[in-house]
């Protein structure tokens, strides 16, 4: 119970400023390039939102969310094709049951609903992605840290192997 | 089946079972292997054994370091007791086993992860109907009475599998684990016919999925509404997954051999999460994606709404190994 997992301060989490951090998983057919044209149209947003690609919302392993969570996040962002636009046929129909059963297991475990957002951006609403990077990371900011893996450390748990700290 | 005078051999190997937090049956489970406890007790003495004979925990703390050969430890860790004891049997066996479920993920007492301590004791010595306690007491470590300190194992804030404490050399999952998987593990491990040690290998199971050992006919059609058992009888032979049955099978290792399925009733999942996955939870929210017949996101949502208790059911043996282990 005394063993103790390194600390998970990073460069963005030092208690004096600290930022929102926010995993982001994109689809790399629309979504990506949704936040690809708001780069290239100059839109502003919040730098806070960390971009994972991957080849299909379909592809991302709730496994994955929980994860982001449990090693540090303070909100978790999915983002992919409309339905009926996937690249794959029906990808994104597997994201669509998926998110919001992971939103209801992750609301019973305390986290606030509004660190999860689940949205549909196609290639071309790079006006919508910054809208919702603003969003959540204003979100996400109101409502402070979430530091799960303190929590953890306060009850004593995950002190095992796998823990895995940002800034490890 | 006596123990040892300490120090003596007889050339027979030294088992030990101890219970921690769970609900005994895993003690039960290990008599299941029925008349070859006669074969076992040929080839081995029995020196713990809490549950079917008297032993102190002080005769453990008098053997010589590493002088059990196997232990099996089944519950997980709610006290410092358990912990104490997981640390004893450490040091004098030299195979520990994590034995069932609670010892491998937590198990169901690790559903108490959804609530803090403070809620726990609430409920356990306030709240609960049958309970009398107008003066409010409750346990704590140390308490002063006239006579000295009394002293009682410290309650965690959180329900841990043995792995969090103690290095596991092998775990056998299951609620209880099944007869003959157990049987061929003490086999495997007796002739020394298991790969690595010290690094929680699973051994009693399979790699692969209920699904894989379920005989039950996928007709490979979508689920159309969750239903409960109790609100029909479903058809034999046919998946109870695709009936509308939440079946755990999909996101649990095998090695029970389907027992559940075979009585008509859904998979738990108490083996746990399947090989290739450590989340057991979050593993059937993603075999769920693939498996609802839900033509809009509203549909989806809908279903998504009629599961009871989605957490509870999917992480219901596995809380303690999940991410995030615990509610906030």
């Amino acid at each position: 119970m005394t063993e103790t997992v390194a600390t998970v301060q990073t460069p963005q989490m030092t208690p004096a400023v600290w930022e929102p951090r926010i995993i982001g998983f994109l689809c790399y057919w629309c979504s990506y390039t949704g936040a690809d044209s708001a780069g290239t149209a100059r839109m502003k947003y919040p730098a806070n939102v960390d971009i994972i690609k991957v080849m299909c919302s379909g592809r991302i392993d709730p496994e994955l969310i929980a994860t982001a969570f449990a090693s540090g996040a303070d909100g978790v962002m999915v983002l992919g094709c409309h339905i009926g636009d996937c690249h794959y046929i029906s990808g994104n129909h597997k994201t669509m049951v998926r998110m919001p059963l992971m939103r209801r297991i992750l609301e019973d475990l305390g986290v606030e609903p509004e660190r999860f957002r689940h949205e549909w951006v196609s290639a071309a609403e790079g006006e919508k992605f910054s809208k919702l990077v603003t969003e959540i990371t204003e979100q996400v900011r109101e409502l402070g840290p979430l530091n799960w893996p303190q929590l953890m450390r306060e009850r004593g748990v995950g002190h095992g192997t796998d823990l895995r700290p940002w800034g490890e | 089946m006596g123990a040892n005078v300490q120090g003596q051999t007889n050339g027979k190997l030294k088992i030990g079972m101890y219970w921690a937090s769970s609900c005994g049956g895993c003690d039960i489970s290990l008599l299941e292997i029925g008349p070859r406890i006669l074969e076992l007790i040929q080839i081995a003495d029995v020196v713990l054994w809490p549950c079917v004979a008297d032993f102190k925990y002080r005769d453990v703390a008098d053997y010589p370091d590493g002088y059990m050969d196997v232990c099996f430890y089944n519950g997980g860790i709610r006290s410092s007791e358990q912990e104490e004891i997981a640390r004893l049997l450490r040091q004098k066996c030299k195979t520990l086993i994590g034995y069932g479920a609670c010892a491998v993920g937590g198990g169901i007492p690790a559903l108490a992860n959804f609530k803090s301590r403070a809620e726990i004791y609430d409920v356990v010595y306030h709240q609960n109907p049958t309970i009398d306690n107008r003066e409010r007491v409750e346990p704590e470590p140390l308490h002063e009475v006239p006579q000295g300190e009394l002293e009682l194992p410290e309650f965690y804030p959180a329900v841990l599998r043995l792995k969090d404490v103690v290095p596991v050399d092998y775990e056998i999952p299951g609620c209880p684990p099944q007869a003959d998987r157990v049987w061929e593990s003490i086999q495997a491990v007796v002739s020394g016919a298991v790969p690595s040690r010290n690094a929680a290998v699973r051994v009693g199971c399979f790699d692969k999925t209920v699904c894989d050992e379920c005989s039950r006919e996928k007709k490979l059609v979508k689920i159309k509404a969750f239903r409960r058992h109790h609100q029909f009888r479903p058809e034999p032979d046919w998946c109870l997954l695709e009936q509308g049955i939440l079946c755990m099978g999909p996101a649990t290792r095998s090695g029970c051999g389907a027992l559940c399925l075979k009585a008509d009733v859904a998979c738990e999942g108490c083996y746990g999460p399947p090989a290739n996955a450590e989340d057991q939870g979050t593993c059937m929210v993603g075999a769920l994606g693939a498996l609802l017949d839900a033509p809009t996101e509203d549909r989806a949502r809908e279903m998504v709404a009629e599961i009871a208790d989605p957490t509870g059911t999917f992480y219901r043996f596995s809380l303690s190994s999940s991410f995030m282990k615990l509610a906030k």
